[in-house]
């Protein structure tokens, strides 16, 4: 095996030993302990309840899954928007970023209860709360990628007389895209989280209720092995969104940016 | 051409880049502007081709001339990565909202002038130093300027392709009926290609001599060994020393 494979086998074979060790770990102290279920299910357990609470799961997990994308969709607009906006004026983003900053650095479980009180529909509270968490990468990436331009390409521009739109659309906006989808991948690990603490916080019961309602009423009930299944879906929602947006990153850039760029030295 | 007088550049960092700057810049010449590093020879590039605005002094254009009549060569090949071969050298014509397919002909011809017939598909960063270079030369040559402005754009390649695009160069030059601004530190670069040479000194930049290089063209490799090549270099040489000399220590 080529040196390149042996690497490519490795990345899986290594982490996927590491998961054999650790369940096999978590199963042998579960049996020899006889810890009850309801303290700390075995991963056997776990896996059944996945079968047994489907149908209670899957539809909690699409809900959390909607208002996830939903969230990252408005911060992609507004975040885009807003960043496109403080493009076209230093004095709109010395006007505007300092409030920006202050919505991030904010903790997100310390304003969400009084969105709760002020907006009357939960779901757009819950949309709100999301969107909090996820735009700001998306804006701040978003803002350093369009004013990245280079410089002397920025003065070519402007030697051939281009109006500010012709700069926006054939120069800053390429330059912006490899920090965009930066943002963007971490901006979706966010608005999973955002919408997860988001219903912890509001706390929405009956039909429309996500992951996150489903943890906190396996966890009243002491159906602890319900509580691991919901968590684990969330850690699953929350890898697979890393890697779609990896792999979009990868499909738009391999052309011609360095992170997506294969060398051989 | 474009006459320079008076010309002074102050940054705004109060540096004086420019002062008492006269440059005549003549139709269908090659001109060389030489000189040690901060002797404002890109700034007075800058300033003919109308980036940034000057602190004092006039620059008179002689004929009509607009966007279309300048091409500009940076130090680097200034390409857009993102882009091909093709859509970098199209750029000024699609600025100038020139349809794509009513350019394909110019920037193919462009392309092919420059030796890189072939590879419009190809990304910047699949060419090397020297082929990107002609991509940024195929760009400034594509609307058919009148006057080109070329700012050390051979300064970052090795000798043996620095040669090859001196050569490429003179012999496009010869053939269009451009006039060229040559930007650089080199002597031998500037002896070997310029009709004339204008050396600059430094702090601030200004005119301290210049140049005829009564050498006719086609010039070759047999010119870049003649004792007449030498001599041209030892005499530039001389009044780049002197140049340097004024510079305040």
């Amino acid at each position: 095996m080529s040196a390149e494979g042996l690497e490519r086998a490795a990345r899986v074979v290594l982490p996927a030993a590491i998961a054999v060790v650790a369940l096999t770990a978590w199963d042998l102290v579960v049996r020899l302990n006889q810890i009850p279920p309801y303290i700390l299910p075995g991963p056997m357990l776990v896996a059944e309840t996945f079968w047994s609470d489907w149908g209670t799961l899957w539809p909690a997990w699409v809900v959390t899954l909607r208002f996830t994308l939903m969230a990252l969709a408005v911060a992609v607009i507004g975040g885009v928007g807003l960043a496109l906006l403080f493009a076209q004026s230093k004095w709109i983003e010395f006007s505007f970023f300092p409030y920006a900053v202050i919505l991030q650095v904010t903790p997100l479980i310390a304003i969400a209860p009084l969105i709760l009180i002020y907006v009357e529909n939960t779901h757009v509270a819950l949309l709100i709360c999301a969107w909090i968490v996820a735009f700001f990468p998306i804006l701040s990436n978003t803002t350093l990628g369009l004013n990245s331009a280079d410089h002397n390409l920025v003065n070519l521009f402007q030697l051939y007389g281009a109006s500010r739109w012709q700069v926006l659309r054939y120069l800053r906006i390429p330059s912006a895209m490899p920090y965009f989808l930066g943002g963007l991948r971490i901006a979706g690990g966010l608005s999973l989280i955002g919408s997860v603490v988001a219903e912890f916080v509001a706390g929405t019961a009956g039909e429309g209720s996500g992951l996150a309602y489903r943890i906190l009423e396996a966890g009243y009930r002491l159906k602890v092995p319900r509580l691991f299944a919901a968590l684990a879906m969330i850690s699953a929602t929350g890898i697979l969104i890393f890697i779609s947006f990896s792999a979009l990153s990868h499909l738009v850039l391999r052309r011609w940016h360095e992170s997506a760029v294969k060398r051989e030295n | 051409m474009v006459r320079l007088r008076g010309v002074a550049k102050r940054f705004g960092n109060g540096v004086l880049a420019l002062q008492g700057l006269d440059l005549d810049i003549a139709e269908h010449e090659f001109l060389s502007l030489l000189g040690p590093s901060g002797c404002g020879k890109s700034t007075a590039l800058r300033l003919v081709a109308g980036l940034g605005g000057i602190s004092g002094g006039t620059i008179e254009w002689g004929a009509a001339h607009g966007a279309r009549d300048i091409g500009f060569v940076f130090q680097e090949p200034t390409l857009m990565p993102w882009a091909t071969v093709f859509d970098n050298v199209y750029l000024p014509l699609r600025l100038q909202g020139i349809g794509r397919r009513d350019a394909a002909g110019d920037v193919a011809a462009t392309l092919a002038m420059v030796g890189l017939g072939g590879f419009e598909k190809a990304f910047p960063r699949e060419l090397s130093g020297g082929m990107k270079m002609r991509v940024s030369i195929a760009r400034a040559l594509v609307t058919k300027p009148r006057l080109l402005l070329m700012d050390e754009p051979f300064a970052a390649l090795d000798e043996i392709t620095r040669i090859k695009l001196n050569n490429d160069l003179l012999e496009l030059w010869r053939k269009q009926s451009w006039t060229v601004v040559f930007v650089t530190h080199s002597v031998y670069e500037s002896a070997y290609l310029s009709s004339r040479i204008v050396v600059m000194a430094p702090r601030p930049g200004r005119v301290v001599a210049e140049h005829h290089v009564d050498v006719p063209y086609p010039r070759d490799e047999e010119y870049r060994t003649s004792t007449v090549y030498n001599e041209q270099c030892r005499v530039v040489s001389r009044s780049l020393a002197v140049a340097m000399q004024e510079q305040p220590a």
